[in-house]
């Protein structure tokens, strides 16, 4: 696999399917890395993994408490890069993490350790524009592509940038507020996705509250496809294993199918 | 201006640092420090923000509401009261910035005044804060029954448990304090939870960060809502010193914002600029490049880049950062940075409430802590002349202070 995520995710939204990324923190249980596979297996077109950091800002009680447990397990960066490495997927990994955990050595480094190690994707979701140059040019350099976030709140102009700096894919918050199952679908959420399309080709995917396969569906054709996070970590928490996620994450998948153009 | 003049007669160069602690632009950065490192989805408010500070900040009439709330509501200017049996005991003179007579018994309610104005003019419904002692909580309760605003406080679990007092008085103002139970239950996590609300509720509340930190504008706003200890401070020293400005100025430092706010006086002149931390907590001293709560600075945290828990004996200063202009004014070495540890703390409070009669917060006892260490090692000068910001009173800490002796 030499394409970059964004050719990936392009070649498998062209053939007209729905973008499936389910998440899992990284180190959250000894066996994390079945977690990968099964998602990859139940037809995830690429996993996001997250780095645990100590004061996710822009994490519901879920991803908190998934970090909490990691990093109490000791997960490290490193150790992470370590078990990524020795990964047998065919569908792009993607790291998010917040920026603290990015400074530690120079951008630069941090970037040739997550692409030696095969990740192709970045989200640091507390960078933004105005911060995020260093870091996008670091990423540029070692082929990874630096996700950008989209907000309901953001301007028109600030949607035209974003949607022009972010590689891989463009991450369009459905809502103001942290990541974390909710109910319905904001009509900002629908607004934003039309308005992202509208404004790029890169493919635009709905990240937060994200509950149930119905909704999956039902959001993710306002766009291209969704991110999973709190709903498959709040089950992991409460228990399931490896297959019981990777259940779950098919079961997204047959809804997507059933609702892809 | 008659301490420039001093100056250039006594052949003395002014630091380079002269043009510190002015306005940071559109970036917010403090050298390297500072900046806007938030989701996107705070972006937007930040930028409002930003805009109605300069547009209030350059507006005479909102100077004038600020100012006139100030000096009757909250009881300023605030004497300069010399410490004279210390002093002699130290065999310095050292002068005291009562900002534990300001009203709620801290310097917390420049700020929060300030930033109250600033909410109410943007027609914002509530306030929205974190607190570490209480301090700030009980500041921005005040405020807001004040300006008929509503207000929300995030306080650690922990920082609740030994801050008992200031709960109720958040209370009794018409406040909801909200206890935050995740990671160490302090300040730390008070931000984190407050930020968290933030995002979800951006139409309606507004953020007040209690001190120099957070994404910009923060910093420099409340460095600047601050700034008026430091002005007074320099007018009461160029009354009272023959050479109009003393050889020290002395404040402690959790995030930094009554240092931030002191130091700003005297950036443009001779004084030595102290910063004390709490040993436990002294990010300026063991701290490394980091970004936490949506600013670049120095941050306890370990080889992985996790945050650390910081630990002092007093809450106020139990914050894992420090304010990014104080990380610049370090590198620059225009300020230094000391840190004291509890047992030096506690011995200053009884110190001072002894030899004074004033009962100093815990925060504040770190500053005093250092100078008393530092008069008696020779650091400072016998005949030295030390004006050190005492940043609140010490009523809130009688419970603690019960158990240490």
């Amino acid at each position: 696999m030499t394409e970059s995520l964004e050719e990936f995710l392009i070649a498998r939204r062209d053939t007209g399917r729905l973008l499936l990324v389910p998440y899992v923190t990284a180190g959250v249980t000894p066996g994390w890395t079945d977690i990968v596979h099964a998602y990859a297996d139940a037809g995830a077109d690429a996993v996001e993994l997250g780095f645990p950091f100590s004061d996710p800002m822009l994490d519901g009680v879920t991803i908190q408490e998934a970090s909490d447990r990691a990093i109490a397990a000791g997960t490290t960066v490193k150790g992470i890069l370590e078990e990524v490495a020795t990964l047998d997927v065919d569908v792009p990994l993607i790291a998010m993490t917040y920026s603290n955990l990015v400074v530690q050595q120079s951008t630069a480094e941090f970037c040739a350790a997550l692409t030696a190690s095969g990740l192709r994707g970045l989200i640091v979701p507390d960078s933004p524009l105005e911060e995020v140059g260093e870091l996008a040019d670091a990423a540029a350099a070692e082929g990874l592509d630096l996700v950008l976030l989209a907000a309901p709140s953001s301007s028109r102009a600030r949607l035209r940038e974003i949607t022009e700096r972010s590689r891989g894919f463009v991450y369009a918050l459905t809502r103001m507020g942290t990541t974390g199952e909710r109910g319905e679908i904001p009509e900002q959420a629908v607004r934003l996705g039309r308005e992202l399309k509208g404004l790029t080709d890169r493919p635009v995917l709905f990240g937060f509250g994200v509950s149930n396969p119905a909704q999956a569906a039902e959001l993710a054709g306002h766009a291209d496809g969704v991110v999973v996070a709190s709903a498959l970590m709040r089950k992991l928490l409460d228990g399931a294993r490896p297959r019981e996620l990777g259940d779950y994450v098919a079961s997204i998948r047959r809804a997507l199918d059933h609702g892809a153009r | 201006m008659g301490e420039m003049s001093w100056s250039r007669r006594q052949g003395v160069t002014v630091p380079a640092a002269t043009r510190a602690m002015n306005d940071p632009g559109a970036t917010g950065r403090f050298g390297t420090y500072g900046g806007r490192h938030v989701p996107e989805s705070l972006i937007p408010a930040c930028h409002e923000i930003e805009a109605a500070f300069r547009e209030a900040w350059s507006d005479p009439e909102f100077r004038s509401r600020l100012d006139t709330l100030l000096a009757v509501y909250a009881g300023r200017p605030t004497p300069l009261t010399p410490a004279w049996r210390l002093s002699h005991e130290l065999g310095i003179t050292l002068f005291l910035k009562r900002e534990d007579l300001a009203h709620t018994g801290s310097h917390k309610i420049n700020n929060v005044i300030g930033q109250a104005l600033l909410a109410h003019r943007m027609g914002k419904e509530r306030l929205l804060a974190e607190t570490g002692a209480g301090q700030h909580g009980v500041a921005t309760a005040t405020a807001a029954a004040l300006l008929g605003l509503k207000a929300t406080v995030f306080m650690g679990e922990r920082d609740i448990e030994r801050q008992e007092l200031n709960v109720l008085r958040m209370n009794v103002l018409g406040a909801e304090v909200v206890p935050v139970t995740t990671g160490s239950r302090t300040l730390k996590d008070a931000c984190n939870e407050a930020m968290r609300h933030w995002v979800s509720s951006v139409d309606n509340s507004y953020y007040c960060i209690g001190s120099v930190m957070g994404p910009h504008p923060y910093p420099w706003m409340v460095r600047e809502f601050q700034r008026v200890i430091g002005e007074e401070a320099r007018a009461q020293c160029a009354a009272e010193l023959p050479v109009g400005v003393p050889d020290y100025v002395v404040a402690c430092v959790g995030g930094g914002s009554n240092a931030a706010g002191t130091f700003a006086g005297f950036v443009d002149t001779t004084a030595r600029l102290i910063g004390v931390e709490a040993e436990g907590g002294a990010a300026a001293t063991f701290g490394r490049v980091g970004v936490l709560h949506g600013f670049r600075s120095l941050v306890l945290q370990d080889e992985d880049g996790q945050v650390t828990e910081a630990h002092s004996v007093a809450a106020g200063l139990d914050y894992p950062g420090i304010g990014p202009e104080h990380a610049h004014l370090r590198d620059g070495g225009r300020a230094r940075y000391e840190t004291v540890n509890d047992e030096e703390v506690v011995q200053a409070l009884l110190c001072l409430a002894r030899t004074e009669g004033i009962l100093a917060a815990l925060e504040s006892s770190h500053a005093v802590a250092w100078v008393i260490r530092a008069a008696k090692s020779g650091e400072i000068a016998p005949g030295s002349t030390v004006m050190l910001t005492l940043s609140g009173r010490g009523d809130k800490d009688i419970a603690s202070i019960k158990e240490l002796l």
